[in-house]
């Protein structure tokens, strides 16, 4: 958007001029109050293609909002002028639970207030100090072409005002923050936000649009150090945050003020980054963005994960919600999300869809490679369905079951472990009969067992996860293994065990 | 650059003469309610390492022996001056002389409430600043001769590399505004000094010399050199942030400025040794 050499921007004031000549002439022969579709003259190039001529109609107020909200569109359809009134004020806030911060900010929030315009809009811009503030303080707007962005022209003394005019020429979403020296510090201590230039046939609607701005924070203090924490300036400049944040605090975007929407509908996030330093892997956990404009300029990207805002820049995110759930937001720099508070959260309502994500269906032990292949277990399930199961096919189905649920503690050769687990190998509890091995299956054991001589005292849980069809296998497979040679189970002895005992509490796991 | 400097050194040295050679305080009005015993310390000579360097390179700055007030002037000495000086009250002040937020932490009666007597002056503009001291038959400071007193801390004449003097200087500017401590709450510095950081900001004489740019990134373009005064060139110590701090704020002004935080004590110059006391060489 700066222009890159003398030339090209005489040629684009010289381009602005002659728009401004046209549209002047084209408006005088309206009738007043005719809204005129105006659009840049022929042959315009660069920012002064965004020259949509002279306001036209009464002022408007710019509708500002506090974050996490974005104030509605435009709607317009011809270039306005447009007033921006932003206040700026010192404030003791909570940074975190029991953790105040004096922030400087515009507007009373941290990042400040949305502003919302359309290309070709001509901005006049007030900026008040308010009487309290220590501080002189100024903006410097992304979205203006000019020296500093605004910054000289809005320096500003505590309890004075400022005011500059600028054409809002690009579009796109644009951060603004404070450039008074030093600027890193006025920027640590929250003087950032967003202004949305809208194209001029405006955004797509959506459902939801929120606001959201990531920043890092440096206090003397530890992270959650209670107390008022004062900003430390060697940790700026080592790039150490103490906090890096969504929304000024720890808890902006946590719990009751969770963002919220509804299952099916569109959502749109503004995301800006102030930094002062970081720069952002902005990420909704569980969510992929349909579509980002990444940096917030004009061309979108389908399908991201994540998306880097650098410090200073801002993107557009968007996607639709498909099932309901809290949706986690972060700074997928993860030290960052879980241990400095870049943590966010968007809670969608509405029903369940299980069609596309089922939510838990199995909690089991994974045993890495000891989970076997279990094509032997579907083999043998048929087997008894059709009534041909073998005592082989037991075996070799009850050997892969073995593997995934009793080898952990009996050991895959059946010995156990001396002391804690008693063997199955050459086992006399075994030989006690068939019903005693499937009842300590079903109901589990806990106590003191002798075993082969030894005394064990320690817990099986029930294995209530595993069906009738599972635990006659295992125990024809532990029967037949390891020098035990005590016959087959069937599925029947088992549901006769099964019914005689009461139905053991929990699982498992 | 010579040229361009030529007004501004004129200035300063009509404001100078404007100072008398008075050396012992005299207190604006000895029957004030609040007349607490300001006296002017002496700082000798030095050719003193500044932010704002005259000549945009060096870093040295000389300034000559003067004396500075030990406290900074209060609402209830600020009260006395006005009752002398009608044309400073609130309801007289020309609009020139002063914005709209002049003394308006004053109650309405126009004079400073009870408990605000001895708290330091502030809502007071570059002129009624300077008014006041021409009172005191001396002068508001220089900023190098401010910077140079504020470079000391209780036990040492530059405490400025140290980086505990910046972040006590520093916290002072990250708490958000309360109600003024009285004159003289913070400890006196080597030259007996009190309150030059941590409760107020102060006029200097030459606050409009110090033409730092609004935003702060610009420093080192030629372009500021079009500016008079030593502030238009680059601050030379970017690490020295709360020195930056101050002259970013007072950049910020326009000589009828007054803000709620901001406030001034006086200086004066040295007295010269009468002819018949001097020692020849």
């Amino acid at each position: 958007m700066r222009k890159s050499s003398k030339a090209e921007s005489l040629l684009a004031t010289a381009a602005i001029l002659l728009a401004s000549i046209t549209l002047i002439a084209c408006d005088k022969a309206q009738a007043p109050g005719v809204p005129v579709a105006a659009s840049p003259a022929s042959g315009a190039t660069g920012s002064a293609k965004g020259d949509f001529g002279p306001p036209q109609g009464e002022p408007i107020k710019a509708v500002l909002t506090s974050p996490p909200n974005v104030p509605p569109a435009t709607g317009r359809k011809v270039p306005a002028k447009v007033i921006v009134e932003l206040e700026v004020r010192e404030l003791e806030m909570e940074i975190s639970e029991g953790v105040k911060y004096t922030f400087w900010t515009f507007g009373g929030t941290v990042p400040g207030s949305f502003i919302r315009v359309r290309q070709g809009d001509t901005v006049e811009f007030h900026l008040k100090n308010h009487p309290d503030s220590k501080m002189p303080h100024n903006i410097d707007l992304h979205g203006v072409t000019g020296p500093g962005g605004g910054a000289a022209s809005s320096f500003t003394a505590p309890g004075h005002g400022s005011q500059f005019t600028f054409k809002a020429l690009n579009a796109g979403l644009y951060v603004y923050h404070c450039a008074t020296a030093p600027v890193g510090m006025h920027v640590a201590n929250g003087m950032y936000g967003l202004i949305l230039i809208e194209p001029p046939e405006g955004l797509t609607p959506v459902d939801h649009e929120f606001y959201v701005m990531q920043g890092d924070f440096y206090t003397t203090g530890k992270y959650r150090e209670k107390g008022l924490q004062p900003f430390d300036m060697q940790k700026a400049i080592d790039e150490r945050p103490t906090y890096v944040l969504f929304n000024g605090s720890e808890s902006a975007l946590i719990g009751d003020k969770a963002l919220k929407a509804k299952v099916g509908q569109n959502v749109r996030l503004f995301v800006g980054n102030g930094g002062p330093n970081l720069v952002s892997s902005f990420h909704v956990i569980g969510e992929i963005f349909d579509k980002v404009w990444f940096e917030g300029g004009s061309k979108s990207q389908e399908n991201v994960q994540t998306t880097l805002v650098p410090a200073g820049g801002a993107v557009i995110a968007e996607f639709h919600t498909e099932v309901p759930g809290t949706y986690v937001i972060v700074d997928h720099s993860l030290f960052r999300a879980f241990n400095k508070g870049a943590l966010g959260m968007l809670k969608i309502e509405g029903p369940e869809n299980k069609a596309i994500y089922s939510g838990k269906e199995v909690d089991s032990t994974y045993l890495g490679d000891k989970a076997a292949d279990l094509g032997t277990v579907a083999v043998a399930t048929k087997a008894a369905a059709t009534g041909v199961l073998t005592k082989d096919m037991q075996i070799k189905a009850g050997a892969a079951l073995f593997t995934g649920t009793c080898s952990v503690c009996h050991q895959a050769n059946g010995e156990g472990l001396a002391g804690v687990f008693p063997p199955l190998a050459k086992s006399d509890f075994l030989a006690q009969g068939t019903a005693k091995s499937i009842a300590v299956v079903i109901n589990g054991m806990s106590g003191p067992v002798k075993v082969n001589g030894k005394d064990y005292n320690s817990v099986m849980p029930p294995m209530s996860q595993l069906n009738d069809d599972a635990i006659a296998n295992i125990l024809t497979y532990v029967n037949n293994s390891w020098g035990n040679n005590l016959g087959q189970v069937t599925q029947a002895e088992v549901a006769q065990v099964r019914a005689s005992t009461p139905r053991a509490q929990g699982s498992a796991h | 650059m010579t040229s361009v400097r030529a007004p501004c050194t004129l200035a300063w040295l009509l404001a100078s003469g404007l100072a008398t050679a008075v050396w012992a305080a005299q207190p604006a009005n000895p029957s004030a309610p609040f007349a607490p015993s300001a006296l002017y310390k002496p700082l000798p000579v030095s050719i003193f390492k500044t932010v704002l360097p005259p000549d945009g390179k060096q870093g040295l700055a000389t300034v000559k022996a003067f004396g500075l007030r030990s406290l900074p002037v209060s609402n209830g000495e600020f009260s006395a001056f006005t009752q002398k000086s009608p044309q400073w009250r609130v309801k007289n002040v020309a609009a020139v002389f002063a914005d709209g937020q002049y003394l308006s932490h004053w109650p309405a009666s126009g004079l400073p409430g009870k408990d605000q007597l001895s708290q330091p002056v502030t809502n007071v503009s570059w002129f009624a600043a300077q008014a006041y001291c021409e009172g005191e038959g001396a002068r508001l400071p220089t900023w190098h001769e401010w910077e140079y007193a504020a470079a000391a801390d209780p036990t040492r004449v530059d405490a400025r590399e140290d980086p505990a003097w910046r972040e006590r200087i520093l916290s002072w500017y990250s708490r958000k505004s309360a109600p003024l401590p009285s004159v003289g709450s913070t400890a006196k510095n080597v030259y007996g000094i009190h309150d030059l950081h941590g409760v107020i900001w102060e006029w200097v004489h030459d606050t409009s010399a110090l033409m730092v740019s609004g935003d702060s990134r610009n420093q080192g373009d030629p372009d500021t050199l079009q500016f008079c005064g030593a502030g238009a060139l680059s601050a030379n110590d970017r690490e020295n942030y709360p020195v930056l701090m101050r002259i970013a704020m007072l950049s910020s002004l326009g000589a009828a400025s007054t803000t709620r935080n901001l406030g001034f004590r006086c200086a004066k110059d040295a007295a010269k040794p009468k002819a018949s006391q001097r020692i020849k060489p």
